[in-house]
């Protein structure tokens, strides 16, 4: 009686086992999977990619990417002019938003006072936040018409006497165009390198700086010797993740970029860029050509962001390293 | 002048350099917010919640944009959290120290900042290039490949800070793994995992540019799934780069919507997540 009692409770064990067994493995599968369908989706999207693209491709060659061209009626394009829009105001943008940036960050981690630095870092992370049409329906209603009043009209005549630099800043004022879109992606990516930058000096040990102001250094000393190349890395890092974002950045520039396909000496003039380009045109483009040259486009743009973030990623994860050691 | 005295003189100026740096970068913002809670406000009726996108020149509100956009966020999350959750979970408790996981991590890592206008070019050619159409499954599909991402990341940093010792003591007690990571381990990570969940809710409510050529758009009211729908965003872009002044007012409506509806999400995720800490 006991004996049989016995091997049925050990039955039921077995199989409870058994089942927690099963459900182990299945788990432990499902999730695998999983990880291994994020991979999946990179490699997805730069198949389809390179599938959507190979008519344009196969018609252009590398031409299509030296290539001023734009007429959907002769189908021929070029992806010159997006190309150069799209680097032209993401480097104008890091240009003005990088120091600004760091400057925020040194103000948050050094000078501010301590009650302060909580709520304005607060306020920093969740503007990051903030869609990116927002800033484009900004820069078109409000931005633009005050830019082409006032300091656009003031940088035509400023430089006009200026060899180069007055072709730089040639008028008209048009309000609208690459200079405008700079700016608005300047103000989109400043929250991003400030809190970065402010995340990346919080890293530098308090001795160091301490060490630093013992031997009399100033305070602009130490953020320059020490806390500066203490972070080289996660500042550059930090940096180019900012480009990749303002690289593949769509709705903010495409309400005031333009949208010409023409690489205009003057940065105050009308251009275009990658992204822009896709989302003005792409449900309008009829003819296998036209949409297999906006996919084009989105290779394009999507290794060169690639390319950045990858970059920015592995500087950024050597710093954890270091302060790992 | 001495030494000290240039040196303390540049020191002073950098340091004025970076609080005017500060100031601008708040007055900017600062601007911004201004003028989206002004041209919002003067513009938001109720009406705006009632009605339907109007025609051209004609006034109305942006119901079926909100409903789309409600549908299509809550299908893509529905899609991509799961997803985002399980892979998280693989990085964090089975492979936290293989080389799939490192490999994962720098992937999705690149995912996050990927450009969303070519996630919407990839959902493009898989779904509505086969369909034949434009649909709101397009729709959710390509927000959904953006929540990934999102959740992916906060799901494996979560998980990472759960102490070993609560999964120890489960080992202990016998417990097979997988309901340690389902009973236990989730459990500890809760607030964090639900904070991952509206990063990544207000994350996708204002993504325009996948949505653009996915869903597309609808002058109408529509719940089939099947077919084209409004969402918020895409309205805003259309409406907003229209020359009619009651399309523009809509857009700017729209606008303080979606800004007030992501805000909200984000400090609701940093209360939450303020209250992560294990001990």
């Amino acid at each position: 009686m006991s004996q049989s009692h016995a091997s049925l409770f050990g039955d039921a064990r077995t199989q409870a086992l058994k089942r927690f067994n099963l459900g182990d493995r299945a788990f432990h599968l499902i999730t695998k999977g999983s990880a291994l369908a994020v991979l999946a989706l990179l490699g997805g999207v730069i198949i389809s990619l390179i599938h959507g693209s190979a008519p344009a491709i196969g018609e252009f060659g590398f031409g299509f990417l030296t290539s001023q061209a734009w007429n959907p009626v002769t189908e021929k394009f070029g992806a010159a002019p997006a190309i150069y829009g799209t680097l032209l105001t993401s480097f104008i943008a890091l240009l003005i938003a990088a120091p600004i940036g760091f400057g925020i960050a040194v103000f948050l981690t050094e000078i501010c006072p301590y009650p302060l630095r909580r709520p304005i870092g607060i306020a920093i992370e969740l503007l990051a936040g903030i869609p990116s049409i927002i800033y484009g329906i900004w820069g078109m209603f409000i931005l633009a018409p005050v830019l082409q009043a006032t300091l656009q009209p003031w940088l035509i005549a400023g430089f006009a006497d200026i060899p180069i630099l007055n072709e730089l800043f040639a008028g008209p004022p048009y309000g609208i165009g690459i200079f405008t879109a700079s700016i608005i992606l300047s103000i989109m990516i400043l929250p991003l390198i400030a809190s970065i930058s402010r995340d990346v000096f919080a890293t530098v040990p308090t001795v160091l700086k301490e060490a630093a102001f013992g031997v009399g250094c100033t305070r602009w000393e130490v953020v320059r010797r020490i806390v500066m190349p203490f972070t080289g890395a996660g500042l550059v890092g930090g940096v180019m993740l900012a480009l990749g974002r303002a690289l593949g950045e769509t709705m903010a520039v495409t309400f005031v970029i333009g949208n010409a396909h023409k690489i205009h000496p003057s940065i105050l003039g009308p251009g275009t860029t990658i992204s822009a380009t896709i989302a003005n045109e792409f449900t309008e483009a009829d003819g296998a050509l036209y949409t297999s040259s906006l996919i084009a486009l989105g290779l394009v743009l999507f290794v060169i962001t690639f390319i950045v973030l990858a970059a920015s990623r592995l500087m950024l994860a050597r710093l954890k390293r270091q302060e790992g050691r | 002048m001495s030494l000290a005295t240039v040196r303390k003189a540049r020191s002073a100026i950098a340091m004025g350099a970076c609080i005017a740096s500060a100031v601008i970068g708040i007055a900017a913002l600062a601007i911004i917010l201004g003028a989206l809670l002004w041209n919002g406000f003067s513009s938001l009726s109720l009406d705006v919640f009632t009605k339907m996108t109007p025609p051209p020149g004609a006034s109305g509100g942006l119901l079926n944009a909100i409903v789309g956009s409600l549908i299509m966020t809550v299908l893509g999350v529905a899609i991509g959290a799961p997803l985002g959750l399980l892979a998280g979970t693989y990085m964090a408790e089975y492979g936290r120290y293989s080389k799939l996981t490192t490999v994962v991590r720098f992937i999705n890592d690149i995912l996050l900042s990927a450009p969303s206008i070519v996630i919407g070019l990839f959902v493009y050619e898989i779904t509505v290039l086969q369909m034949g159409h434009f649909s709101a499954y397009a729709g959710a599909l390509a927000l959904a490949l953006l929540v990934v991402p999102v959740v992916v990341r906060t799901t494996e940093d979560m998980l990472n800070l759960v102490p070993g010792g609560l999964r120890e003591a489960a080992i202990a007690m016998g417990l097979p793994r997988s309901l340690i990571i389902r009973h236990i381990a989730y459990k500890a990570a809760r607030a964090g995992l639900i904070t991952g969940l509206l990063l990544a809710v207000a994350r996708v409510s204002g993504e325009t540019a996948p949505l653009l050529f996915t869903a597309l758009n609808n002058q109408f009211f529509s719940s089939n799934l099947n077919a084209p729908m409004a969402s918020l965003p895409v309205v805003i872009f259309q409406f907003a780069m229209s020359p009619y002044k009651d399309w523009q007012s809509l857009a700017w409506a729209g606008a303080l919507l979606i800004t007030a509806a992501v805000l909200t999400l984000s400090i609701g995720a940093r209360i939450l997540g303020a209250q992560k800490t294990f001990k």
